[in-house]
């Protein structure tokens, strides 16, 4: 079978980037690249180790254009004759997959986390996290958008060759006025480690006890969605079924009940662990590790246990 | 402006999901349907806004039964001018995209709004369908919305940060968290809903594309492990050597 997996990538290499061309050579086939963002050609090259036979890159495209990519992909697509095209469901995905469904008439999983079963169905996460369904496609060629961190990148091969690509894509139609990058601060998608807190917290100067855990173990920080609402946190930070949903290897989460909507966004953790001075808070269903204790002496506790893990060889 | 705002129904965010039929259906029993929140609190009141400042027309779109009207009916009452429905059932994105597209393209709008994903199937696909069926510009999962003139400015957040984008209309525009407050509907507002057009349009011939075969739920979780609120030593040990996680 044909693959082409779509990579966008600005000044590095994501993870999820990795991931889409890994989950493509765990499926099995000629994997071709089709690559837009800055990352050189050498780094590029690397996505050989992942799976990848070739990469075609195209850099006059713009990210923020989805009608380019989409023109950049389908003639990529049509080039390499491609059955299936894989992205990372991120934030590009979300916006050109679909127009490329309609485009080339192909049928679009979105959110899958697991490679196609024995009769081609795809495993997707449904009703915000609550259950999972399967899903077939009915068209020729088939997309699928992988939710990242579903599927852990292997490196196998050796470095591929890059090739420059025409991808046609004219003028763009959507400029770019302003990108605000916040200097060091962990994304959230993209955090392994994540320390949350909610209500019980109590106030916005409660936070640096948070943020004290999350630097020590290299986390970042999350907060529930009426912290967000009154102000105490920024928005960026709600996650939940209404704000981002994430999927780290460690979720904590102190004075947060477990509200069926927060719940929602963050049952995809591998590990969650619980710290809420109510033993019947609804949190505690959901959780691997819990902590009948008051985040104000909890949290400081846990920061200085961890601190001195660290500091231990191991 | 003219304005269309795509909703669709969901479960309410509380609904326990169970499935039927040997896990192939979704089991209805007890649901309560809402409209969908992302439509309704952002992609509905972002475009109840500027009507109200721009001036013109917000009219709302769902493709579904004669069931569906009661939240066509609610998104009246927050103030839309006016409904439409398609009246089919909406079978897969592609399916309800073209449905709507095929509308659109008829009538003319400016602007055309929904929400970023649904909370049932959480696909984020029908707004990006929907721009390339019109051959439109598309911007994903916009947290704000400014319109001067033909230009609409637009913030995104991307990994790490945000991102302002300007682009001109026609213009689809799938909407998240941030855009605006949500709107209950007074009683002045749920009277006139009653009166406001709601237009029924035959669906044309559309084949889906993808099918869900089967549903199920998340194995139950083992049981929760407690840990002295004292020993957080136990707690990074347990994290470390059992866990694998630090
Ligand atoms: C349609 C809809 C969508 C929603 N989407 C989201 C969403 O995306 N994300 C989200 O988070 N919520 C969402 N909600 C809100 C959700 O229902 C809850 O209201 C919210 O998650 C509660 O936040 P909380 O746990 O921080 O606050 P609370 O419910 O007030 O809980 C605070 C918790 O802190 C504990 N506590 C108090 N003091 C301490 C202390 N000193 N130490 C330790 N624990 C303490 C309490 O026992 C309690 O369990 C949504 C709601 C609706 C209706």
């Amino acid at each position: 079978m044909n693959i082409l997996v779509y990579i966008n990538s600005s000044n590095h290499l994501a993870k999820s980037a990795l991931e889409a061309v890994a989950y493509a050579k765990k499926i099995g086939g000629t994997i071709t690249v089709v690559a837009t963002g800055s990352v050189d050609d050498a780094t590029l090259g690397t996505l050989g180790e992942y799976g990848a036979q070739k990469v075609l890159v195209d850099r006059s495209v713009s990210t923020e254009d989805s009608q380019q990519v989409t023109r950049l992909i389908a003639k990529a697509a049509e080039s390499t004759g491609a059955e299936l095209i894989v992205f990372s469901h991120d934030l590009v995905a979300k916006a050109v997959a679909p127009r490329l469904s309609v485009r080339l008439k192909a049928g679009l999983i979105s959110g899958a986390v697991d490679v196609p079963n024995a009769n081609g169905q795809v495993k997707v996460n449904v009703f915000s996290g609550k259950a999972f369904g399967f899903v077939s496609v009915k068209s020729a060629t088939k997309i699928i958008s992988l939710l990242p961190n579903s599927f852990q990148p292997e490196k196998s091969g050796s470095a591929c060759a890059v090739e420059a690509f025409d991808g046609g894509a004219g003028a763009s139609v959507i400029k770019v006025v302003e990108t605000k990058i916040p200097e060091g601060e962990i994304p959230l998608p993209e955090a392994e480690l994540v320390v949350s807190a909610g209500r019980g917290l109590k106030g916005p100067e409660n936070w640096g006890m948070v943020e004290d855990l999350a630097k020590v173990l290299g986390a970042a920080t999350a907060c529930s969605r009426p912290v967000a609402d009154i102000g105490w946190r920024p928005h960026h930070e709600h996650v939940g079924q209404t704000g981002v949903a994430i999927r780290p290897n460690l979720y904590i989460a102190a004075g947060i009940s477990g509200a069926i909507q927060h719940l929602a966004g963050v049952n995809g953790s591998k590990v969650i662990v619980v710290i809420n001075t109510d033993p019947e808070a609804p949190f505690f269903k959901a959780a691997d590790y819990g902590v009948v204790g008051d985040a104000f002496e909890v949290l400081p506790k846990l920061t200085e246990a961890v601190k001195k893990f660290r500091s231990t060889p191991h | 402006m003219k304005i269309l705002v795509c909703i669709s129904k969901s479960p309410d965010t509380t609904s326990k999901i169970a499935f039927t039929d040997g896990n192939k259906q979704f089991d209805e029993n007890g649901v309560q349907y809402i409209v969908n929140p992302y439509d309704e609190w952002y992609a509905l009141v972002r475009g109840l806004e500027l009507k109200e400042t721009l001036g013109g027309n917000l009219t709302i779109i769902t493709v579904g039964n004669v069931a569906d009207e009661a939240i066509i009916r609610k998104a009246l009452a927050i103030g839309a001018d006016d409904a439409v429905r398609i009246d089919a059932d909406p079978k897969d994105a592609y399916y309800t995209a073209t449905q709507i597209a095929e509308y659109a393209k008829s009538n003319g709008f400016d602007l055309i709004l929904t929400g970023k994903e649904t909370i049932n199937y959480n696909g984020s696909q029908v707004a990006g369908m929907i721009a390339e069926a019109l051959d439109l510009p598309f911007v994903s999962l916009a947290t704000k919305l400014e319109i001067n003139g033909t230009t609409a400015r637009m913030e995104q957040e991307i990994v790490g940060g945000i991102q302002v984008v300007e682009a001109n209309l026609p213009l689809v525009v799938s909407c998240a968290k941030g855009m605006a407050e949500q709107r209950i509907p007074n009683m002045r507002g749920i009277m006139a809903a009653r009166t406001k057009p709601l237009t029924v349009v035959a669906p044309a011939a559309v084949e889906e594309l993808t099918a869900y075969v089967e549903y199920g739920l998340p194995a139950a979780k083992s049981a929760v492990k407690m840990i002295d609120p004292n020993n957080m030593d136990e707690l990074v040990a347990l994290l470390h050597n059992e866990a694998k996680v630090i």
